[in-house]
């Protein structure tokens, strides 16, 4: 059992928490989380599609896609990373309020939030062990907005090809030759989903 | 139904689920260890696929429910109606109407589309478990992506038999990595493993989830000079005359009698309805039948 780093928090902080901690969670948890994981599964299978996912509402600028992402497979069993550009009192806050889920480092997360180079490096998240790949990190990676595809993706959930965006050529190349070992990813933008798993093949578009 | 929760689990139960299913879908054919509960029915009659049902249900649903290719057997019936009274689902027995199809040992015969997703119920996930009891060994087998034992039990199928004489539960592999027990199924659906739907594995007792992406690559393991072959019963249906489905014998009576029928009772209605009749069918109530 990996041990869980709390990062200290400031007393002034926690003493005051903003009114948004406690709004913004599924109204309806049940259905809600339901149809969220329905669009998760969704994009999962078929990596480089992009599907509508909502109901949940984080504060400070996260995506309802990302809020939803969290309020669906969050909970105390779970440790989240939050990168540092998304770190903040209110986010900890909200996130311990809505799932209970302990912030964690990097090492030891099964969830890790942020935007794509506020992630980096790569290399710190957990991968699996060879007896065990399922003990994987996965990466709910924010976009500003859904980039122009640049990536040709073939494998597990593509009929033939799929175009799709990915964020370093290289370094996803690099993560689908760990197979059956690596990282998978979400990346979300606004109300929308894609994924990435581990399992595709990736060339450069052209 | 506002007695239990929305398709009965707890939802910290459901995530645990989701969170399973969505890296046995990163990592196709890995069976996906989780923490499965007691369901209101007994280990072997489907709690596994039950509980990958549950977490994957939306209200929106329409539930099908197929007991070795039946809607109206005892596990499909009682399974469909746990779902009608703790999810309050729409169920239907019309695989085309269905968007989630829960099955235990058989894929139904018409092809399924990208927006259904079949869930199996699976007794012995582990496909090495009948030649290497231990837990640690298998897993060590499947890290080192070691299956020579797994031919060499098809090899002494031949040897013994001049045939594999494996007929249902066939081994697969998947996307070239890993061997995968598509479940009790007969070895004549393998082919149908690749198809446009997602398929979910849940093993209750043995606390195993594994899937199949929709296109994934899925090879029945074979020899160059024994090559792989999808086998039914040589017969037409009885009821509808398809020569294309998976057929069950039935024995009629003690001197012999005996007639085969579709096992996609599903199938086999709609192709009745269609105005196809078999050898053994009552004359058709309304409608003639075209020559």
């Amino acid at each position: 059992m990996p041990e869980l780093t709390q990062p200290e928090l400031t007393q002034p902080e926690l003493a005051q928490p903003s009114a948004d901690v406690y709004s913004g969670g599924f109204a309806d948890p049940a259905v809600a989380s339901a149809h969220a994981f329905r669009a998760a599964m969704d994009v999962m299978a078929r990596p480089g599609t992009w599907r509508p996912l909502t109901g949940g509402q984080a504060p400070e600028g996260l995506s309802i896609a990302a809020a939803s992402l969290l309020l669906t497979l969050c909970d105390p069993d779970t440790g989240v990373y939050l990168a540092p550009d998304v770190d903040s009192a209110t986010l900890r806050g909200w996130l311990a309020f809505h799932t209970g889920a302990p912030v964690v480092a990097a090492g030891d997360a099964d969830f890790a939030l942020g935007g794509w180079a506020a992630l980096m490096p790569l290399d710190q998240y957990r991968i699996g062990s060879s007896e065990y790949p399922d003990r994987s990190a996965t990466l709910v990676v924010e976009l500003p907005r859904i980039p122009a595809p640049n990536a040709r993706l073939s494998g597990p959930g593509i009929k033939e090809t799929a175009q799709a965006w990915v964020p370093d050529l290289a370094l996803m190349q690099r993560n689908a030759m760990l197979y059956p070992l690596g990282v998978d990813f979400f990346f979300t933008c606004g109300s929308e989903v894609a994924a990435l798993p581990r399992s595709s093949q990736i060339t450069a578009e052209g | 139904m506002s007695d239990y929760n929305f398709a009965y689990l707890d939802e910290q139960t459901k995530r645990m689920i989701r969170r399973a299913i969505l890296k046995g879908l990163a990592i196709p054919g890995y069976q996906v260890p989780f923490a499965s509960r007691e369901m209101p029915m007994p280990y072997g009659w489907g709690t596994g696929g039950v509980q990958v049902s549950a977490a994957t249900l939306t209200p929106d649903d329409t539930f099908k429910v197929i007991d070795q290719g039946a809607d109206d057997t005892t596990n499909a019936v009682s399974i469909r109606k746990f779902f009608e009274r703790t999810a309050g689902v729409a169920t239907t027995e019309e695989t085309e109407k269905a968007s989630i199809i829960q099955t235990r040992h058989r894929i139904p015969e018409a092809a399924l589309r990208e927006d259904q997703i079949l869930v199996y119920q699976v007794p012995i996930p582990e496909p090495l478990r009948f030649l290497e009891p231990r837990e640690t060994e298998t897993r060590k087998m499947h890290s080192l992506e070691e299956y020579g034992l797994m031919h060499v039990k098809l090899y002494e199928d031949i040897s013994q038999h001049g045939q594999i004489a494996t007929s249902y539960a066939y081994p697969v592999k998947v996307q070239d990595r890993y061997v995968m027990d598509p479940s009790p199924i007969p070895k004549f659906d393998n082919p149908k493993l690749e198809m446009a739907a997602i398929q979910l594995f849940g093993a209750g007792r043995e606390q195993r989830i594994y899937a199949v992406p929709p296109y994934t690559k899925v090879v029945s393991l074979d020899f160059e000079d024994y090559p792989f072959e999808a086998s039914k019963a040589d017969h037409a249906c009885d009821l509808c005359a398809a020569r294309d489905s998976y057929l069950d014998e039935v024995i009629m009576d003690d001197a012999g009698g005996r007639m085969f029928v579709c096992s996609d009772t599903d199938y086999c209605r709609s192709r009745r309805e269609a105005g196809h009749s078999g050898a053994l069918a009552s004359p058709a109530p309304a409608q003639e039948v075209p020559a």
